[in-house]
């Protein structure tokens, strides 16, 4: 790491991470990996035929005879299908285990859980990082754009190959939750329930704004190099752990911020005039940032953001949210945070007013919490019970056994 | 049933039959069987439960988030939202009925709120507490206090209540609105219908509280 001064982790020694670790999971996960050749290829909303690609997951639990227990949880930005486990590449326990795992709401023994890593991701589904078989060196810019769209279109052929119909639920907060959105907005007929957290149906300027400062930050870094860095042996670190401290910003609130660091210094009692972290805050930001760039690929943060960006249901369907949802026999529930300030509440009862206007079965609870955006993958009891008891009932009117038989 | 036994005992609260409230019951049993309920006002869902009991698709919309967190957590099919500025995003005839218990006096424009309760659903079930109740007359008259009972505890300056009818008000404003009334019950403080065909005034007297099935159309 140049210029981005690292706080060891208590945990992780960022040494342990090496480049290696993160370029062999791009091409050979560690997990289970779908292939589609020639024969299947994704169709792009860029009007291109992605083929051959593969998408990464991991599942958990076993499906049931009748394969009606079937749940597909949707990543989040930088997130991938590690829900659940250790990390391959920074050895951390799995990203939502609060809500996935043995007596949690999502549980293994009740559900057979899915999750893959986003098509455009760099954990094992192709992406900018994956290498473009017909030239045999990294794609980098040359991979077509894609949209959530195109991540649930590869999501819905991962389905299909593994013989499932119908999912019993659709889970995902953030741009998993615009991933939930976007099943049920194509395909209302797979989805049984679905579970949408902090998230839009369309990406707000604002947060296009933060996207597009985001990507400014990888693209200023001169390592860089239009995107052709892989080839070079390099990475812009510098740039996307600039722009990972900018998106964490985004993540929590000023009220977390101020309660978890104030303005106490940082391993001093006085400030040192000069530009190095005195503030806790800023050396958490910056270990924030220098650990993101050892798992995530910086081509990958541009396409992922740029999918988000992109994101317009109502857009897609004549301007009329409630269109995208008409008929619709999916059980809903949406949740909003009271300090999202990323997706504020405000963007999911817009989306509950269209459900409601579709006659949709809809469940909306705002949670009162000052931890921000970044409240659904932290410990927020009265999330989980809500989430839980609508699993519950879901399963209930679905006729799910309680144990998996 | 003599005057006597629709008179109050002291120290009462609706009565509870069974897990249900009584004045719950009179609604649901309203309710035709299989039909689509939107529950305006519906606090913790405990008319929701006994809807669902009654394989009738149940939704809801409440004001407080801890109550719609609380129906969530039932699993019930409740959305966080205000009647006053909420119910113009339901479209035309979404549902068989639409019922607002024990909210009407809690609203803004209970005008605006009926005639979207109609439009909403193809009929209103609607239930108030009654101000021309004689306890409350009394209050007023003799002791010259605003009126405080049991079911509506809170002092003038901290009640959401803020648009108290009796019921001679509110089947005044239905005449105006030209909404049909199919079916009026008055409750006694218990929650008990006044079983008898007693005139207006009385009902208007003894009836602590009005719940009245209502349906578009009606003539002045």
């Amino acid at each position: 790491m140049v210029g981005v001064k690292s706080v060891p982790s208590p945990t992780i020694p960022s040494s342990a991470i090496s480049a290696d670790d993160r370029s062999h999971e791009v091409d050979h996960p560690s997990s289970e990996v779908a292939q589609f050749g020639a024969d299947q290829p994704l169709r792009l909303d860029c009007g291109i035929d992605l083929s051959p690609f593969q998408i990464a997951y991991k599942t958990y639990g076993e499906l049931n005879a009748d394969r009606s227990n079937a749940v597909l949880i949707c990543h989040a930005l930088t997130g991938d299908q590690h829900v659940a486990n250790v990390h391959p590449v920074t050895g951390k326990s799995g990203w939502w285990e609060t809500l996935v795992g043995p007596g949690r709401p999502l549980d293994p023994s009740r559900y057979f859980i899915i999750c893959s890593n986003v098509i455009g991701g760099c954990m094992g589904s192709t992406g900018p990082a994956s290498i473009n078989p017909a030239t045999g060196k990294v794609w980098g810019l040359d991979f077509p754009v894609i949209t959530i769209p195109d991540m649930v279109r590869a999501q819905a052929m991962l389905i299909d190959r593994l013989g499932i119909d119908t999912l019993f639920a659709v889970v995902g907060g953030s741009m998993g939750g615009m991933q939930v959105l976007q099943w049920t907005a194509a395909y209302p007929t797979r989805v049984y329930s679905a579970l949408a957290i902090a998230c839009s149906t369309r990406h707000s300027a604002q947060n296009i704004a933060f996207h597009e400062l985001g990507r400014q930050a990888v693209m200023a870094d001169p390592d860089w190099h239009n995107g052709a860095y892989a080839d070079r042996g390099i990475h812009p670190h510098r740039g996307l752990a600039v722009a990972r401290m900018a998106a964490h910003i985004t993540y929590l609130s000023d009220a977390a911020l101020h309660r978890k660091f104030g303005r106490r210094m940082q391993d001093r009692d006085l400030p040192t005039f000069s530009f190095d972290a005195d503030f806790q805050v800023e050396s958490y930001l910056r270990y924030q940032g220098s650990s993101f760039v050892e798992r995530f690929d910086a081509n990958s943060y541009l396409y992922l953001t740029r999918a988000m960006d992109y994101f317009d249901i109502a857009g897609d369907h004549g301007g009329v949210l409630a269109k995208a949802f008409a008929g619709i026999e999916t059980r809903f529930c949406v949740v909003s945070f009271t300090s999202d300030w990323l997706f504020p509440t405000s963007e999911s009862r817009a989306l509950v007013h269209a459900l409601n206007a579709s006659s949709a079965r809809v469940s909306f609870a705002e949670i009162e919490t000052d931890r921000g955006h970044d409240a659904f993958l932290l410990d927020v009891p009265e999330f989980f019970d809500i989430a839980r008891a609508f699993l519950q009932s879901a399963g209930k009117a679905r006729g799910l056994s309680v144990k998996n038989d | 049933m003599s005057v006597q036994e629709v008179l109050p005992l002291n120290g009462l609260a609706s009565e509870q039959s069974g897990p249900f409230r009584a004045d719950h019951l009179l609604v649901a049993e309203m309710v035709k069987p299989g039909s689509k309920v939107l529950d305006v006002g519906c606090g913790e869902g405990d008319l929701l439960q006994l809807l669902e009991t009654r394989g009738i698709d149940g939704r809801g919309i409440e004001l407080s988030r801890e109550g719609v967190n609380r129906c969530v957590a039932k699993g019930l099919a409740v959305v966080q939202g205000d009647a006053d500025t909420d119910l113009v995003n339901y479209p035309d005839d979404a549902f068989d009925y639409v019922i607002l218990s024990q909210t009407l006096q809690a609203t803004r424009q209970p005008k605006v709120v009926l005639e979207n309760l109609l439009r909403i659903g193809r009929r209103a079930i609607v239930s108030f507490p009654n101000f021309g109740f004689w306890r409350m007359r009394l209050q007023l008259l003799i002791g010259g206090h605003m009126p405080r009972t049991e079911n509506l505890p809170a002092s003038w300056y901290d009640t959401a209540n803020i648009h108290f009818c009796t019921i001679k008000d509110f089947v005044e404003l239905c005449d105006e609105i030209h909404v049909k009334m199919e079916r009026a019950e008055a409750l006694d403080l218990y929650g008990r219908p006044l079983r008898l065909r007693l005139p207006w005034w009385v009902w208007n007297l003894f009836g602590e509280q009005g719940v009245f099935l209502l349906s578009r159309g009606g003539e002045r």
